[in-house]
């Protein structure tokens, strides 16, 4: 018995292990070590074949210099305050759309929400990449927006929407609009009507009814969205490389810049080490919450 | 001073708290209350009793504001309720999920319409503790409803509706998730609340039992029609049609042709058996239903000789109901007849056994005459 219990628990942590924690500790370990010139362009490697002494060799290689350099140039530091800024604002804009989206899903006939579901899905079946590229024709001077509002009168002139912060924004809330949608969706179809008819029944009016019911019991839903979408547009690269402009700093796009321009392996695992740590607390936060959902429908 | 009985739907002075006005309602082809008209009044313990679909949850809901009729007028005090929506109406409802707020705790829950209404801080905090002294739930005002029990629950929904005081209280299947003995406890708790607070009771039920026990009028309802609107007793003992003396508790019921003999009726009804003789209300002749309740009906090894109704016929079944036990006894021509007996003596043996010859009785009065 214990054996199968442990076999069964042993899958998903050698998963973790080996898929999660051996890749971080190897990043960490880039991340104490000095630039070089080689292959591959960091050193110390460890040497097995000397053995221990070997080791202790390598470990005294190894320092934080790397982590004071980020602390020393503001770049960094601008970066991640600036991935914060853009990833909060985006989570706000997705739960505004997103909200209002799962809401009407939600209260849609029966027979319409797998249709519905299936929209919010759809664009998963083409690539991410495509979508971006795509969202780059409808938002350039020349892109079908500026088109369509010249057309109507609205503007005389195109307007600059494409390599600004604009359109990292729309991009992010474009694209991780269906996390923001989905947990809600699945919260507020679990939401008991009768409630909704009790609360007007006790006096309140619709709207009334919706602040102090419908928000309240969607609550684990929206927690959960907000960080589906904010987790990962905090490290978003190819959004902001894309559609963003030379003053876009998103510190995706500074890690990618310092592995793939630079080279510099030991900073570039610097700053995902720092990412992954700012991540952690989010993340927690997320669990947490999933956790007492599942505790509150046990 | 002598107590005079509670029967204000026989004084013509009184005035009706509702009135429902030929009031029709359809869910699209299908009819959910058919032309219904009916009377309910101040402090009444109103029952709507029938199977599901028949219509008496759609009426609650009318009365509640979430539905309106098709045709025809609700009056609440006088007043057409149809265009005042659910939140501006002084009548509140017990839901059969109890439909608490899962966020907030029993005290809060209890708050909530007091809330809405915008009374100062001690009056709510003085009225919730009121409505939770009245449903005796004192201790358990911190508690969230997930954290206590279901009878508990039951009590929050009934003081949360309670608590705005309104002029007609609406129980939607209010005991159908307790069990049988918490249910009991709770139907004679029920009445006493609602004397307590004077408030007028309707409640929606597919319990007979449970109709009749708390009722002061029971309406037994079917396809979106009243079927009768009378006293749990007049109800049980004088139905106005077969579908009531079936629906309510157990019956006999035999077909026959009546022809009339004085006061009394004879009804012949099969072959080689003597024909019933029965006392109808009214003058009745014809193809007739003689409604018959097996407690009415004795049995006896003996043949009696002073009761107008006599049928021998073997013993096929026994229900041993702890309290009764009903016997299904089988006349000659295949016809099976239910009688019930008391079982008074504790220590009495069993009198009859399967197969054995038995007489069945009753009186001339026992049963009812129904047209058909």
């Amino acid at each position: 018995m214990n054996l199968r219990r442990f076999s069964l628990i042993a899958v998903p942590y050698f998963w973790l292990l080996a898929l999660f924690l051996v890749p971080f500790l190897i990043v960490f370990k880039i991340s104490l070590s000095d630039i070089a010139l080689a292959i591959p362009p960091y050193t110390p490697t460890l040497e097995l074949s000397e053995g221990w002494a070997g080791f202790r060799d390598f470990a005294s290689q190894l320092d934080f210099e790397n982590f004071e350099f980020l602390a020393t140039d503001d770049l960094y530091w601008k970066s991640y305050l600036s991935s914060l800024k853009i990833a909060l604002i985006s989570t706000f804009f997705c739960l505004l759309i997103g909200f209002p989206i799962a809401y009407g899903m939600a209260n849609a006939p029966k027979e319409w929400q797998p249709t519905l579901m299936l929209l919010v899905i759809l664009p998963f079946w083409t690539s991410f990449l495509i979508r971006v590229y795509s969202l780059i024709g409808i938002l350039s001077q020349e892109g079908m927006l500026n088109q369509f509002l010249m057309w109507t009168g609205i503007i005389n002139d195109p307007l600059t929407i494409l390599n600004t912060n604009i359109a990292v924004y729309i991009g992010i809330v474009y694209t991780y609009c269906p996390f923001m949608i989905l947990p809600i969706y699945a919260t507020l179809t679990k939401l008991d009507g009768s409630l909704l008819e009790a609360a007007e029944d006790l006096g309140c009016s619709r709207t009334e009814a919706f602040w102090r019911i419908t928000v309240p019991l969607s609550k684990a839903g929206i927690i959960a969205g907000c960080f589906l979408v904010f987790i990962p547009a905090l490290g978003e690269f190819v959004i902001p490389s894309l559609l963003g402009g030379s003053d876009t700093l998103m510190i995706g796009k500074v890690l990618y810049e310092e592995f793939f321009a630079n080279r510099d392996w030991p900073v570039a695992g610097a700053v995902a080490v720092i990412l992954l740590l700012i991540l952690i607390i989010p993340i927690v936060l997320y669990q947490r919450n999933e956790q007492k959902q599942m505790e509150a429908e046990a | 001073m002598p107590e005079t009985a509670f029967e204000p739907w026989n004084d013509p002075n009184e005035k009706p708290l509702i009135q429902f006005r030929n009031v029709t309602k359809r869910f699209g082809d299908f009819t959910a209350i058919d032309d219904l008209s009916i009377d309910i009044f101040e402090k009444e313990f109103f029952a709507l009793l029938g199977p599901s679909g028949c219509g008496k949850t759609t009426m609650m809901r009318m009365l509640a504001g979430f539905e309106t009729p098709t045709s025809g007028t609700i009056m609440l005090d006088g007043q057409d309720i149809s265009p005042i929506p659910p939140n501006k109406r002084s009548v509140n409802m017990m839901f059969q999920s109890y439909a608490l707020f899962p966020h907030l705790t029993v005290y809060d829950n209890i708050a909530f319409g007091l809330k809405r209404d915008k009374l100062p801080k001690d009056q709510i905090d003085a009225r919730v503790k009121e409505m939770l002294r009245l449903v005796q739930i004192e201790k358990f005002g911190q508690r969230k409803p997930e954290q206590i029990s279901g009878g508990q629950r039951q009590r929050v929904a009934l003081a949360r509706s309670l608590a705005k005081a309104p002029k007609l209280l609406l129980l939607d299947e209010p005991l159908s998730a307790l069990d049988k003995k918490l249910r009991q406890d709770t139907q004679f708790e029920l009445m006493d609340i609602q004397e307590k607070t004077g408030t007028t009771f309707v409640v929606v039920t597919h319990d007979q039992e449970e109709a009749m026990t708390v009722a002061s009028r029971v309406a037994v309802m079917d396809h979106g029609k009243l079927k009768q609107v009378d006293t749990p007793d007049r109800i049980y003992e004088a139905p106005n049609s077969t579908y009531v003396a079936d629906f309510i508790g157990d019956v006999n019921i035999i077909e026959g042709h009546a022809t009339a003999q004085g006061n009394t009726v004879s009804i012949v009804w099969a072959e080689g058996q003597p024909p019933i003789i029965g006392t109808p209300t009214t003058p009745i002749e014809g193809k007739v239903s003689f409604a018959i309740r097996p407690e009415k009906i004795a049995i006896s090894a003996d043949q009696p000789t002073d009761r107008a109704n006599v049928v021998q016929g073997k013993v096929l079944d026994i229900a041993y109901l702890g309290n009764l036990s009903t016997y299904h006894v089988q006349l000659p021509n295949g016809v099976i007849i239910k009688a019930q007996t008391a079982n008074s003596r504790r220590r009495a043996r069993r009198p009859f056994t399967w197969e054995d010859q038995v007489w069945l009785s009753w009186t001339d009065t026992a049963g009812i005459v129904l047209d058909n």
